[in-house]
């Protein structure tokens, strides 16, 4: 793998540090003028997705990770491993929940999302920002209702739970924000 | 269609560095320093070791155009020079000084390799002034004057001074002055700085850059102009050492905001010491494999002549602007940054 010094870092690039993958999000030039010149870097470990800042003598270098970023067609969830494939070359991945994380919540059989590999495993899935969902239960809608005001928790067909407006009933789909988990608007079949 | 030709700057800041050069130039004729220019090439260069030149190579006249000519020539008698471009005008300024100009000021360009960030541009624009027979806090008066001159009827509060020691105490708790490779590693580690061990290892002077940038700098000067003196003898650069305290230099670095603006000295005017201090640092040089620097000799050799006692400073007009109109970033009050230039 490639080695890239202080200079080369920008928000992006992927580097291994204390031995694992990690993605860098900041990276600013530090030097008094009489003295060291440092670079400050903010970096997340794409292993646990922590956010760190980490400094470097200016001229240090750190090894790249073989991370790529693959759009992939969700299959399907076997009760151990959820399985993902490659559209155009029909290759699978499987994985756990704890790659899967809270990605989980969003797939939904034959979606689409991003499977981040790395050396080829799978190291974290990302859904898509907006994703369309058939609400499976929910209270009764109260009538006369149109705006939001208030709202009620409504649950998903992948068992995501999230707040929609009184108006919305089971069996409706609706669109979420999978970055905020925030209902959007309801989707006509 | 690409829309690199434009400045990175917004015009208005092209108005309101016109009008910092104006008010700059007024301060000093106000004051009688005399302005001056000094050559931006230069046969010889400063040897700090943490700073890069930009090298250029000069052809005698007649040998422009004719690479063949410049080659065969070359074995009988050289017909270029390797030429610097200047990371700042001190030297030439000094041989002024040492000549009898009296206080003079500078306003021009200075070049450092290898220095690109939200601070930094390789170019930048430099204001430098020497003043005959003031002593380090005469000088720190007149920085405040011009300064606060500049902000006028803008929020700056006051003038902050306090020493290295002092404001190094009051945010790590580690004396700056007294080296403990335990104390130090101990301190890094639970600020959440671990690496500074490994980076700093048992070097005195590193340690107090990682410290300094990292946990003192930038609560300096939170509205207020900040004026730190009493910098370490290790970092002692062109500076004298104290005449009551010699673990300290009669140095001195202004923020505000914790952004890092200019830096001055009691000019260290000892021809002797000024020649260990280079050799040192070409030392230094050598063992890091850094490019070669030439020291300059006209400097000891004006320092032999007598440089007056003086007092001098640099300040980074780039980011005086960028403090004055409020600008995140250097790109934003340059004309060109160097991405477009």
């Amino acid at each position: 793998m490639a080695i890239y010094s202080t200079n080369e870092f920008k928000a992006g690039l992927k580097v291994m540090l204390d031995n694992d993958p990690c993605a860098i999000i900041e990276n600013e030039f530090v030097k008094p003028g009489k003295g060291q010149a440092f670079n400050r870097v903010k970096i997340r470990n794409l292993k646990t997705g922590r956010v760190m800042e980490r400094t470097f003598k200016s001229g240090e270098s750190l090894e790249g990770a073989d991370v790529v970023d693959v759009e992939m067609q969700y299959l399907y969830n076997d009760g151990q491993f959820r399985h993902f494939m490659v559209p155009d070359t029909f290759e699978q991945y499987q994985t756990d929940e704890k790659v899967v994380g809270e990605a989980g919540k969003w797939l939904k059989d034959q979606d689409s999302c991003t499977v981040t590999l790395w050396n080829d495993a799978p190291l974290a899935i990302s859904p898509p920002n907006f994703v369309d969902l058939a609400i499976t239960e929910t209270d009764p809608g109260v009538r006369g209702d149109t705006s939001g005001g208030g709202g009620k928790p409504a649950t998903l067909e992948t068992g995501a739970v999230v707040r929609v407006p009184l108006f919305v009933q089971i069996g409706e789909v609706i669109r979420v924000d999978t970055r905020t988990g925030e209902y959007v608007s309801r989707v006509k079949e | 269609m690409s829309q690199d030709w434009r400045p990175t700057c917004a015009l208005e800041l092209l108005r309101l560095r016109a009008q910092m050069l104006a008010e700059t130039r007024r301060f000093f004729a106000d004051r009688s320093v005399l302005e001056v220019e000094t050559p931006l090439l230069g046969h010889s260069i400063g040897t700090d070791p943490q700073l890069e030149f930009f090298t250029t190579e000069y052809l005698l006249p007649g040998m422009a155009c004719m690479p063949e000519a410049c080659r065969e020539q070359d074995r009988r008698s050289p017909t270029r020079q390797t030429l610097f471009l200047q990371t700042s005008p001190e030297f030439a300024m000094k041989r002024l000084l040492a000549a009898g100009s009296g206080s003079i000021y500078q306003i021009g360009k200075a070049f450092r390799n290898g220095e690109s960030g939200r601070f930094h541009n390789p170019e930048f624009t430099i204001l430098e002034w020497y003043r005959v027979g003031f002593t380090l806090p005469q000088l720190m008066d007149e920085i405040a004057e011009l300064i606060g001159g500049l902000f006028s009827g803008q929020s700056l509060q006051e003038t902050q001074r306090v020493s290295y020691q002092d404001v190094f105490v009051s945010f790590t708790g580690l004396d700056p002055l007294v080296f403990s490779y335990q104390d130090y590693s101990a301190y890094a580690k639970e600020s959440g700085l671990s690496e500074a061990v490994a980076i700093c290892g048992h070097d005195h002077p590193l340690w107090l850059d990682f410290l300094f940038s990292h946990k003192v700098q930038p609560q300096l000067g939170k509205n207020v102009l900040c004026m730190v003196y009493g910098y370490p003898a290790c970092q002692s650069s062109l500076a004298r050492i104290n005449e009551h305290n010699a673990l300290t230099t009669d140095r001195v670095e202004i923020f505000i905001n914790g952004i890092e603006l200019g830096n001055g000295y009691y000019e260290l005017a000892d021809a002797k010491e000024q020649g260990n201090r280079f050799d040192k640092e070409l030392a230094i040089r050598q063992q890091q494999k850094l490019p070669v620097s030439v020291k300059d000799q006209r400097l000891i050799a004006a320092l032999q002549s007598g440089l007056p006692d003086c007092s001098g400073v640099a300040i980074g007009l780039d980011r005086l602007l960028m403090l004055l109109s409020g600008s995140a970033s250097i790109d934003d009050v340059l004309s060109f940054a160097i991405r477009r230039a």
